[in-house]
């Protein structure tokens, strides 16, 4: 039998607003517990909700990024359920009218084709605190912190077939908040946390199986290992001839395995209503034009401005667009060289290779656009071959000297005063008689033998067609 | 000198006649004297009310004061003040002190008032006779065994038995124009939205309403100099500057047109209240107004929109008071579940819990279309019915309650008959509009005592100026808001 997942994700976003969704509290990351949390966050008796219009701004920035349809009247809810860090008893959300409308993302596949993936909708709406359980001699703590904090929920149409497309999906997802910088999109602070709605069926089929809820899935990795896992599980039991339940479960990376939460057919009755202390929020086309011209140049447009401004393969204009910091680098490495090629080639190579053995992000980058590109510079002058520079970039990391102190100190400057390299092919050549011989032989394959040892005598710094053309010359002589 | 009016003692402090620490010392033997009887007061703050004087007869002394500096007044046990006992009547918050300030105790601060403590409320505002207060039945100083009406009965209460110069009250269904009615005083809820929110404890967001209440059309329009205007703390309340109130108190009603709903003088309404209505409309065509008969054909319909509408949007207010926080925490909880249940069982009262219950029922799947978007409907209606009359009239005049103030006890057996005392004011709220309530006659009690009748004004979106103006007007050829009872 053959079986297909159908996917759909609920990411929640943390909006990068300076404070929280309704009050005036700071959202800062890792301050000491309820000090960031003001009579509002607390709920404090006869406290109200005031929108911070930094939030509505970049969730319909967001809108605008996935074609959405941008709600022009949306309206808050309050969700109902007691739980000790939701300290009114209800979660304000937007339910049937939210911000953002249905959209649409592109993404790409391991065979390079591109898939559409359809956007359900995406609603503001307010985080819970945080429940502390350890550290209490078997009392829970509660951190206020975080409650109130804007949120931007992400809902994906059941589209995705496959955990990497999952994945492929939210590295979209997150390139885009990035890109936008409505979000820093750090899974592992829970800036960025992801619900995985699963249910397999046989492939082929038009109806979809009973799905369950994956919760709070906090790295790409997880993410795939959690969907895989949870696909298999449920074809298991229908392959043993039992029933999905509808219910919510928890990855547990450890173990990685998934386990019930709670049954969904027993779940919470939430009583949604419009809250009342909040009035729609009336958006007009002059608001939403305002919010497009802020709209930086996302992936897709770079990319293609890479393949016609600077003559890049498509490939390479697709990684280095990939992230909006990979891009900035490398266009402003192309601004000091006054090469786009070689710059293109040495961010996606040797710095590429860098950052992943020391498993570092492009803004951590240990080598700067200044010094990376004076190195890629002084290539495009010939001061230095290709192979030295790879010699001059090692260098470069552990110390603050610029790229002619490296070439100068190390004497790695290229050698192109004909006579030395004359003297080089000369030593050479009256060194490797045999050689000689096979080569006036006809037999062309030694040549590279004598380059060889020209340039290891040089110590690699022989300027190469220089050498070339004084090598055959002299041979054939 | 505290049977006075504010704007009175406004013009006594300033000719010098006496101080406002004196008139505050005033104010506080007659709390001392009476509030055991008439249980006016939940919390009595000596200490800052003395403090505030001291501070109004220097700013006086300064040359910077308003007309309000030095005036002692007394806010609803439903406004948040900092570092003071804010209970909203109930035990649930009995021990709860507030952090910070409601928008209109900083106002009333700003303005340089004198705060004698917080007024007995029905709980959580929900009830017409402050008899569901944790802290005891509030008396009307008419008759005390008749309750004052509710819920800010202790508001109304500390006004007529001049236990204060004016008070603050909130209004969600008719929660500060029927305990006026019943108190022979001033009450007015101005329009949804005119006075910020903020620091009131919620009730039904989308309803409540704070406002003045006092003695006479004059103060509340000195009070509304103070409480009304723009704050960017509460999103539902309007931009706009609120006038002054003052300036408009003499214009002439000539001309005025008096719509009179048909529904208001149906069944069920007291002869007694219809014929000091009658009596009223008597004096504003003397003064050269019109009458005319309005219909609001959906007006039978409010009581039942507001008992689902108030109660669904109180079941999400009064989540928070869960014991995690502040307020009343049950002893020794077994679990997270056993706290929630057993705090919010025992800290709530029995009304409070019907109206919880309630309002959790209109909200749950299944029924929601039903009564909830059904009640929203209806209000829509309701606000309809309001429209059209106003545009045939400037105000719409007619009985506040049906009958004058029942007797405590009376009316706890069955609290449909109760709900159905509001079925003049609830369409007010439910439409948003500004509504008063001014002394108009007297009824006699079986006891030969002598028990004050309301009529209630209403007028269009914020017409408060209108409003305040048609009810001074009425003051200054009628004699019923100077009438007191006997202390």
């Amino acid at each position: 039998m053959v079986w297909e997942t159908v996917i759909g994700l609920e990411v929640h976003v943390q909006l990068a607003t300076k404070s929280k969704l309704f009050s005036g509290s700071s959202t800062t990351f890792g301050a000491a517990p309820n000090t960031q949390a003001g009579v509002y966050d607390l709920a404090m008796p006869g406290t109200l909700p005031v929108l911070n219009e930094q939030a509505l701004r970049m969730a319909v920035k967001f809108g605008l990024a996935v074609d959405a349809e941008i709600g022009r009247r949306s309206v808050f809810d309050r969700k109902n359920y007691f739980y000790p860090d939701l300290p009114k008893g209800y979660q304000v959300s937007q339910l049937q009218f939210p911000t953002v409308g249905k959209g649409s993302l592109q993404i790409t596949l391991e065979d390079g084709s591109e898939k559409v993936i359809g956007i359900t909708r995406a609603h503001l709406e307010e985080d819970a605190g945080k429940s502390l359980h350890e550290d209490f001699e078997g009392l829970s703590g509660i951190d206020l912190n975080r409650a109130g904090t804007a949120l931007l929920e992400i809902v994906s149409e059941p589209e995705l077939r496959s955990a990497k497309e999952a994945v492929a999906y939210l590295k979209k997802l997150h390139s885009i908040i990035r890109y936008l910088g409505i979000s820093d999109g750090n899974m592992a602070q829970g800036s960025m946390r992801c619900d995985a709605n699963v249910s397999v069926r046989k492939l082929g089929a038009t109806e979809f199986g009973t799905r369950t809820e994956i919760k709070n899935i906090n790295s790409f990795r997880f993410v795939e290992k959690a969907i895989l896992h949870e696909a298999q599980r449920q074809i298991d039991i229908i392959e043993d001839g039992g029933r999905i339940i509808q219910e919510t479960r928890l990855y547990d990376d450890d173990r990685d395995e998934t386990r019930s939460m709670r049954s969904k057919e027993v779940a919470n009755d939430y009583r949604y209503f419009p809250e009342p202390d909040l009035l729609p929020i009336v958006i007009d086309e002059a608001y939403i034009e305002s919010v497009r011209a802020e709209l930086p140049e996302l992936s897709i447009a770079k990319r293609a401005r890479f393949v016609s401004q600077y003559g890049l393969s498509d490939y390479d204009a697709g990684v280095l667009s990939s992230s909006r910091e990979m891009a900035d680098y490398f266009e402003e490495v192309v601004k000091i060289c006054g090469d786009a090629k070689l710059s293109a080639n040495w961010v996606t190579g040797d710095l590429q290779a860098l950052l992943n053995k020391s498993d570092l992000e492009i803004e951590q980058s240990p080598v700067s656009t200044q010094r990376l590109g004076a190195l890629i510079g002084r290539i495009k002058d010939q001061t230095i071959s290709s192979k030295i520079a790879k010699t001059v970039f090692e260098a470069l990391l552990g110390n603050t000297h610029s790229v002619d102190e490296i070439i100068e100190s190390q004497g790695l400057k290229q050698v192109t005063d004909t006579g030395a390299i004359e003297q080089l092919v000369d030593e050479v050549i009256a060194a490797n008689p045999e050689q000689v011989a096979q080569f006036r032989a006809g037999k062309d394959k030694v040549f590279a033998f004598f380059i060889g040892q020209a340039m290891k005598a040089s110590k690699g710094k022989a300027n190469p067609e220089q050498l070339n053309a004084l090598l055959q010359q002299k041979l054939k002589a | 000198m505290s049977r006075r009016t504010v704007a009175e003692l406004s013009r006594s402090l300033a000719k010098g006649e006496f101080s406002s620490t004196e008139l505050t010392r005033d104010y506080l033997a007659r709390i001392r004297a009476h509030n055991a009887l008439y249980n006016a007061y939940i919390t009595v703050t000596e200490d800052l009310a003395l403090a505030q004087a001291a501070a109004a007869d220097a700013r006086r002394a300064r040359g910077e004061h308003g007309p309000l500096t030095g005036i002692p007044l007394a806010h609803k046990d439903i406004f948040c003040i900092q570092d003071v006992l804010t209970t909203c009547g109930s035990k649930m918050l009995a021990n709860f002190v507030a952090p910070y300030n409601a928008t209109v105790v900083e106002r009333f601060n700003a303005a340089g008032t004198v705060t004698l403590g917080k007024t007995n409320m029905d709980e959580f505002a929900m009830g017409s006779s402050n008899e569901t207060s944790y802290f005891g039945p509030v008396r009307n100083p008419w008759d005390p065994e008749r309750v004052p009406g509710g819920s800010s009965g202790g508001s109304a209460a500390a006004v007529a038995a001049d236990l204060c110069a004016m008070a603050t009250g909130t209004d969600t269904g008719g929660s500060i124009r029927q305990p006026a009615a019943f108190c022979g005083i001033t009450g007015f809820k101005p329009s949804y939205g005119r006075i910020s929110r903020w620091g009131m404890i919620a009730f039904a967001s989308s309803l409540d309403q704070a406002g003045p209440i006092c003695k006479s059309a004059e103060d509340a329009a000195l009070m509304m100099n103070v409480m009304a205007g723009p704050d960017s703390r509460d999103s539902t309340c309007v931009d706009s500057a609120a006038p002054n109130y003052m300036t408009s108190l003499n214009d002439p009603l000539k001309g005025l047109r008096i719509g009179v709903p048909k529904q208001h003088l149906a069944k069920g309404l007291g002869a007694e209240v219809e014929a000091a209505l009658q009596a009223a409309l008597k004096v504003f065509e003397g003064l050269g107004a019109t009458v005319k008969e309005v219909d609001l054909p959906n007006n039978h319909l409010s009581v039942s929109a507001y008992y689902v509408i108030a109660p669904a949007e109180a079941s999400a207010n009064l989540s928070r008071f869960d014991g995690v926080r502040y307020g009343y925490r049950c002893a020794n909880p077994a679990n997270l579940e056993d706290m929630y249940k057993r705090s919010r069982s025992e800290g709530f009262g029995n009304e409070v819990k019907r109206r919880i219950m309630v309002g959790t029922y209109a909200l749950s799947a299944g029924y929601y279309d039903a009564y909830y978007i059904k009640a929203q409907q209806i209000r829509r209606l309701i606000k309809q019915d309001f429209d059209k009359a106003f545009q045939e009239v400037d105000v719409i005049i007619g009985p506040t309650t049906p009958h004058t103030a029942f007797k405590v006890g009376e009316k706890n057996d069955d609290p449909v008959t109760m709900y159905l005392e509001d079925i003049y004011t609830i369409g007010v709220n439910l439409a948003g509009l500004p509504g008063i309530s001014i002394p108009a006659g007297s009824a006699k009690a079986p006891n030969g005592k002598p028990l004050p009748i309301g009529i209630q004004l209403v007028g269009n979106d914020f017409a408060e100026a209108r409003v305040l103006n048609i009810a001074h007007q009425f003051q200054q050829h009628t004699d019923w808001h100077l009438q007191r009872p006997e202390v």
